[in-house]
């Protein structure tokens, strides 16, 4: 899905977290939002999932104004920093979460929602944990299910929030290629939040850099690092 | 350093004492501190529970047990079960409600609504009764018109009510806003992103993760709410067999000598807040691992 973010800014209360930007997003791209922390950039991504509402601006998914969309409706598969798992349910009630949540009309049958959950886990490399509580996981397993959960509604797009913020430095070269493998099977559109300069120019098709609120540069890893637009973008890349 | 001067070394120092964690006080300070506790324990908790189930039965369990089927016993029983079983899950909804309003939204004035909370711990419950009865009092232009509508407060079961769940408001609420700051508002997000409505994101993630601080609010608050005397005692009046409840109850006997009596009621509210917290112990038991399971990751 292609998105579409038109001269979007946040305010809460006196502070301004994010001054207007536009940034177009071409459908099923590998995102990242680059910048140090209060760059705007997890603002930013929350707007485009709904936790948040611009108070300017547009956002379009496929052309069309989601602005006014909830939550619920925008269909936003979301990785939160530290995956908010559901602590009293078991893996498998997790990631079936969402497909229970749906109304009645929508809703798959019981076998079918085991069965979805099931190839899920698979997909994930993690088949024999359904039965465990998220406490009983590791913290990459724990991102993993968060990762599935997120996917089990069939998202129209895919958000992380630092999804690799919690992990060892080992882990998150692992799940990098994970999240790569994943984006490259489904075809979601992705965008991922970092402050890991490394870790967006190594996974990303484009990367947007962030600071105080604006956006700094956007271009693929290559051409930021050959012609950073700006005195910041060049220190924090090769910092 | 090679092993033998590490052997030379040991050798050399002091012989061995018996091996104690930094954190833990020699024996006989240990031995001091229990006592103490122990000893505090059993005479401000442990004898005077004991007194009660004693003087209760000083002529017999038949007496004990004929003393509680008078007319006015049973009346009083029946009224502190129906006080407490309106109050108490009135209490748990607006505890519930306050909490979630103070844990989940930024506004200006949160420091104040928590201190506002708190009021009736610091306000003499005495105090309270009193403001009920002025406010709702035959005297008032409200409890005038609410009386001659036949609707009276004051004197009233609404008013016990009314004196009861100001009294033990702060526990569910006081129970569950640690415990919902501390879990913050991501796994209600992740709900949401989900497709849950407001409702079943409730329902579903945030009544399952306070339900343990949940139900030792309202067992606390139950607790309170069938002992509740000093503000009971200003609105309800005292009237044996309609508005006198337990602890009331208790305080009439005793005046008029009738000790078994008074103190066989007594032991039966003791028993109501003994069950409380056994049902609260045995609860923890059962959910052992789903308590461990559902602590913080």
């Amino acid at each position: 899905m292609h998105i579409q973010i038109d001269e979007i800014a946040k305010e809460f209360g006196a502070t301004t977290a994010l001054h207007p930007v536009s940034l177009s997003i071409p459908s099923g791209a590998l995102v990242a939002l680059l910048g140090p922390s209060g760059s705007g950039k997890t603002t930013l991504l929350r707007l485009l999932g709904g936790l948040e509402f611009p108070s300017s601006g547009r956002v379009l998914f496929n052309g069309q104004d989601a602005t006014g969309l909830t939550v619920q409706d925008r269909r936003a598969g979301f990785v939160f920093q530290s995956y908010a798992l559901f602590r009293h349910m078991t893996v498998f009630e997790n990631i079936a979460y969402g497909l229970r949540a749906r109304p009645r009309a929508t809703r798959p049958t019981k076998a079918e929602i085991e069965r979805r959950v099931l190839k899920l886990l698979d997909l994930i490399q993690l088949p024999h944990i359904g039965a465990r509580y998220p406490s009983q996981l590791s913290g990459g397993q724990r991102q993993r299910v968060a990762l599935a959960r997120a996917l089990a509604i069939e998202p129209r797009m895919l958000l992380l929030d630092e999804p690799f913020g919690a992990l060892d430095a080992k882990v998150r070269k692992e799940l990098r290629q994970g999240l790569r493998d994943i984006h490259d099977e489904t075809g979601l559109t992705t965008v991922f939040v970092t402050h890991d300069q490394d870790e967006a120019m190594e996974l990303a098709d484009l990367v947007v850099v962030m600071s105080m609120g604006r956006i700094e540069q956007i271009g693929k890893p290559a051409d930021i690092r050959a012609k950073p637009a700006t005195e910041f973008v060049r220190t924090f890349i090769t910092a | 350093m090679s092993d033998a001067a590490l052997n030379l070394h040991r050798s050399a120092g002091r012989p061995a004492r018996p091996f104690r964690r930094p954190t833990e006080e020699a024996a006989p300070a240990r031995i001091v501190l229990i006592a103490v506790a122990v000893g505090g324990l059993m005479l401000l908790v442990g004898a005077p529970l004991v007194i009660v189930f004693v003087e209760a039965l000083a002529r017999g369990w038949a007496a004990a047990v004929a003393s509680l089927q008078s007319r006015d016993a049973m009346a009083a029983i029946r009224l502190t079960l129906l006080i407490t079983a309106i109050a108490v899950p009135m209490n748990a909804v607006f505890g519930i409600a306050a909490a979630w309003f103070i844990t989940k939204f930024d506004f200006r004035g949160k420091a104040f609504l928590i201190t506002l909370i708190d009021l009736p711990f610091s306000v003499s419950p005495v105090v309270a009764g009193l403001c009920i009865v002025l406010l709702f009092g035959a005297n008032s232009a409200m409890g005038a018109w609410l009386v001659a509508n036949g609707f009276p407060i004051v004197f009233a079961v609404p008013g016990i009510v009314l004196a009861t769940v100001f009294v033990t408001f702060p526990f569910v609420a006081r129970e569950l806003i640690p415990v919902m700051i501390e879990q913050g508002r991501s796994e209600e997000e992740a709900a949401l992103t989900l497709g849950a409505s407001g409702w079943r994101v409730f329902l579903t993630v945030t009544l399952p993760n306070i339900r343990w601080a949940l139900l030792y609010g309202t067992l606390l608050c139950t607790a309170r709410a069938m002992g509740e005397f000093g503000a009971v005692a200003v609105v309800s009046g005292k009237i044996r067999g309609q508005t006198a409840t337990m602890p009331i109850t208790i305080e009439m006997f005793y005046n008029e000598y009738l000790s078994v009596a008074a103190f066989s009621m007594a032991a039966l509210l003791t028993g109501f807040a003994l069950f409380t917290l056994m049902l609260k112990t045995v609860l923890e038991l059962r959910h052992a691992d789903q308590l461990a399971a559902t602590r913080r990751h």
